[in-house]
């Protein structure tokens, strides 16, 4: 790692009103696009192509392009957060289909998961340690990935790790240090909160959708009274346009409150499963600590090796808990933005829907301001 | 104000000035009636300006709860300046009354289009407004229906001086016996006829046959629109209650953030205005509803203009054929010939011939016959036209009444979505401050 955790940390801590990234340090861009299917003898996947632009001296080249599917994204995150198990890494769009959908890759769920695939890479080449991680950049670079995934850490390794820290979580934590009850307390709170707002939008969402229902027969039925009228045609003729336009809109704010409010909160629904995990990880590291540390004190048997050990684990702590303090601030300050700026795009867009409305009424009452004697009078007057 | 004056410069302001509220416009209208200028209305200003529970024992001797509206009535004058408008005259009525009331104007003046009443019972309500007759808003509403109604008979040109409308309106006690006095009853039973009967008319006028077309698809659409109107209140309610949600997340959000939590806390208190907005939204949409309903319901006074009319000239037809049969019975006698079965004339066929004495009586019997149906022909043939003439009169009137109603009603409609869309911009202006503040 080309610097320590703390100072990188600095470095990334953000003011008030400063961009996320500043645009001169940003040296890394990548894109997540164009999904592809791809069908084989024993399965149909989708594939997306990975673009990667980077001035930086560790890539032999200044730009890549590869395929990916979402195993592979899915084997990087988990490559991810082996190394760097305190780390807060970004959750990926959810692996299965949500109940309701009959096909398993209709064109909305491609199109969603493909952005918040995108997201999910560049929030790894915005943090400041991941971004050098060399799994993610075999990610970016590798045309045959499946070669490099076969190396690491094996598959019984993994499960002696997950083995062991059962073991620990069963047998307990001595004493959480205060600063991270605390931030455990939080993480369950927000974890809380961020659901309601997630599940508070997914019902307005339903609401407006019926509202719509509704308007889409509003409209037809002003037409139909007109067809029986003589002076009052134009007027209801006038109404029944303006409903009609004024359902485009509703389906229009619908739509932008589900391409940018909802991913954002989801995201962060599932960031809350992300910090758990997290937490959990770091109370095992310190779980295994105490478990060795105790083990020290009773047993008279092989002290230095077993010092050594229990020296080493301490130190594990001290590492895993800076490393978390320090990603702990950058994460709620990332959050903090996203969040911010999809609500404020979601007040504009509200706002813009009212102003569109209200333009579409005040031209019906300027119709209407003109009655056909007024322009009589006035053709009178000009002939 | 609305008046026929196109020219006038009030007419556009009224349009232009898009922060007139609905009520304000419904003044308009009512007070353009009232500057029609009948006879009666430049005599007197009628209210109805209060509504009253009363509970007593009804006609079976069983105690009810129902509710009285008062009538004010007060001479039309002018006020000077600082003087005080003169106390009017009050009486109390219930609604079964009024009922009384427009039976009487229906059976007397059957050519005319008689103003409706507000609805008896709440229908084409949106879920959350109570169907309860007694419920104070519903109650205040058939208030408004009630002096709309007055109104509407006031600047009648012909209903306006009725003599038993006056008693309604000035006499409290006295009132009913006065109605019944007129002997309108008798008359019942021929409007029954009128609506019930399925009778086949010849020669069907072809204004009116178009007109309770128009009437009965209007009757329809209205009916439509006032459905899915109550519908879309409903889903727009839903809408805007569920972002009071947000409200109560976000400041329990706020509790947990630092840097977050004051942004996210007055934005939940814009999101917790916006929720409670819609219910005065809604219930100035009602005014609309209501506005949209009277003329619902003055579709069957169409109708039943309509039916009358259907009425008499089947009158007129079936004197015209008995007229014609009488005729063909003594041109008969006449010429010896029979073509028209008659008991008579077959018994003299079997039992010999009449004597010339039972002839003559037979034929004089016969000729006053013929002259009371040529008068029973003449007077149906006046009722009739001089029935098409007042009823088209009173229909063209109402065309145009109508026409500018429902206009002025489409108007403050959008001035109402307006007035929606103003506040709709206010939170969520407010709410993106907020939110910048995060």
């Amino acid at each position: 790692m080309p610097n320590s955790p703390s100072s990188m940390v600095n470095q990334y801590r953000l003011e008030e009103d400063e961009e996320p990234q500043d645009a001169n340090t940003k040296d890394l861009f990548i894109t997540v696009d164009n999904p592809e299917s791809h069908v084989t003898a024993i399965e149909t996947f989708i594939m997306y192509r990975v673009g990667t632009k980077t001035t930086r001296s560790e890539f032999d080249s200044s730009e890549y392009e590869v395929r990916r599917r979402y195993q592979d994204f899915l084997w990087l995150r988990s490559r991810l957060e082996e190394s760097h198990p305190t780390l807060i890494v970004h959750p990926l769009p959810e692996k299965f289909v949500m109940k309701g959908m009959v096909e398993r890759f209709n064109d909305d769920f491609i199109e969603t998961r493909k952005k918040a695939l995108h997201r999910f890479v560049n929030k790894i080449s915005e943090h400041p340690i991941l971004s050098f991680s060399q799994h993610f950049k075999l990610f970016l670079t590798a045309q045959d990935l499946a070669s490099h995934r076969k190396q690491g850490p094996g598959f019984l390794s993994r499960m002696g790790e997950t083995v062991r820290a059962v073991a620990n979580s069963v047998r307990g934590l001595r004493s959480r240090p205060e600063e991270f009850g605390v931030m455990w307390e939080y993480v369950e709170d927000f974890s809380n909160k961020i659901s309601s707002v997630d599940k508070v939008t997914q019902r307005i969402i339903r609401e407006q959708k019926e509202h719509l229902d509704e308007l889409k027969q509003y409209g037809p039925t002003y037409t139909q009274w007109a067809g029986l009228e003589e002076e009052l045609e134009e007027p209801l003729k006038g109404v029944a346009g303006c409903v009609e336009r004024c359902s485009k809109e509703t389906e229009e704010q619908i739509h932008h409150l589900s391409e940018v409010l909802v991913p954002a909160l989801h995201e962060y629904v599932l960031c809350a499963e992300t910090l758990k995990a997290v937490m959990r990880r770091r109370d095992n590291i310190q779980a295994e600590f105490e478990a060795k540390n105790e083990a020290l004190a009773s047993k008279k048997v092989d002290q230095e090796a077993l010092q050594e050990e229990v020296d080493g684990l301490a130190d594990r702590v001290e590492q895993a808990n800076n490393v978390l303090k320090g990603d702990w601030s950058r994460w709620q300050d990332s959050m903090r933005t996203d969040l911010k700026s999809a609500f404020i795009s979601t007040a504009e867009k509200n706002v813009e829907y009212y102003e569109q409305c209200l333009a579409v009424w005040e031209s019906f009452l300027l119709s209407q301001k003109e009655e056909p004697g007024e322009q009589k009078e006035e053709e009178d007057a000009a002939s | 104000m609305m008046m026929a004056d196109p020219g006038s410069n009030e007419e556009v302001a009224v349009i232009g000035n898009t922060d007139i509220t609905s009520t304000e416009l419904e003044n308009n209208i009512i007070n353009t009636m009232v500057e029609r200028g009948t006879a009666l209305l430049r005599k007197m200003e009628i209210n109805v300006a209060e509504a009253e529970k009363r509970t007593g024992k009804n006609t079976v001797n069983i105690q009810e709860t129902y509710t009285v509206y008062l009538i004010e009535t007060r001479p039309a004058e002018a006020v000077p300046d600082g003087g005080t408008p003169a106390t009017p005259d009050t009486l109390w009525r219930r609604y079964s009354e009024f009922e009384l009331l427009r039976t009487y104007l229906l059976i007397t003046y059957p050519y005319i289009i008689i103003p409706p009443l507000p609805e008896k019972r709440a229908e084409f309500q949106w879920h959350k407004l109570s169907a309860d007759n007694l419920d104070p808003d519903f109650v205040e509403r058939r208030r408004v229906g009630l002096e709309n109604f007055l109104l509407r008979v006031a600047s009648h040109p012909v209903l306006s001086n009725d003599k038993i409308f006056f008693l309604f309106l000035t006499e409290e006690k006295g009132w009913r016996e006065a109605v019944l006095e007129t002997g309108f009853q008798d008359k019942v039973d021929s409007r029954l006829k009128s609506l019930n009967a399925m009778f086949r008319v010849k020669n069907p006028d072809k204004r009116f046959t178009a007109l309770k077309q128009y009437s009965d698809e209007l009757n329809n659409v209205i009916s439509q629109l006032l459905r899915v109107r109550a519908r879309v209140a409903d889903r727009l309610y839903g809408v805007y209650k569920v972002h009071g949600n947000y409200g109560r997340v976000f400041s329990e959000w706020s509790a947990i953030e630092k840097e977050m939590g004051d942004g996210l806390q007055s934005a939940g208190h814009h999101m917790d205005t916006y929720a409670a907005s819609i219910d005065d939204i809604l219930e100035e949409e009602e005014h609309y509803a209501d506005q949209l309903k009277e003329y619902l319901f003055y579709t069957e006074a169409v109708r039943s203009v309509c039916r009358k009319h259907e009425l008499i000239q089947y009158e007129l037809e079936i004197a015209a054929q008995d007229l014609a049969y009488k005729k063909q019975q003594k041109e008969e006698l006449v010429t010896g010939t029979v073509r028209v079965f008659s008991l008579k004339g077959m018994t003299s066929k079997l039992f010999g011939q009449e004597s010339p004495e039972q002839r003559e009586s037979r034929m004089a019997a016969l000729e006053q016959s013929i002259q009371e149906g040529e008068e029973m022909v003449k007077d149906k043939n006046k009722e009739c036209q001089e029935f098409v003439r007042t009823a088209w009169e009173d229909i063209e009137r109402f065309k145009e009444q109508k026409d500018k109603d429902l206009r002025e009603a489409l108007i403050s409609y959008a001035i109402m979505q307006i007035s929606m869309c103003k506040k709709g911009i206010q939170v969520w202006s407010n709410a993106k401050e907020c939110f910048n503040k995060m």
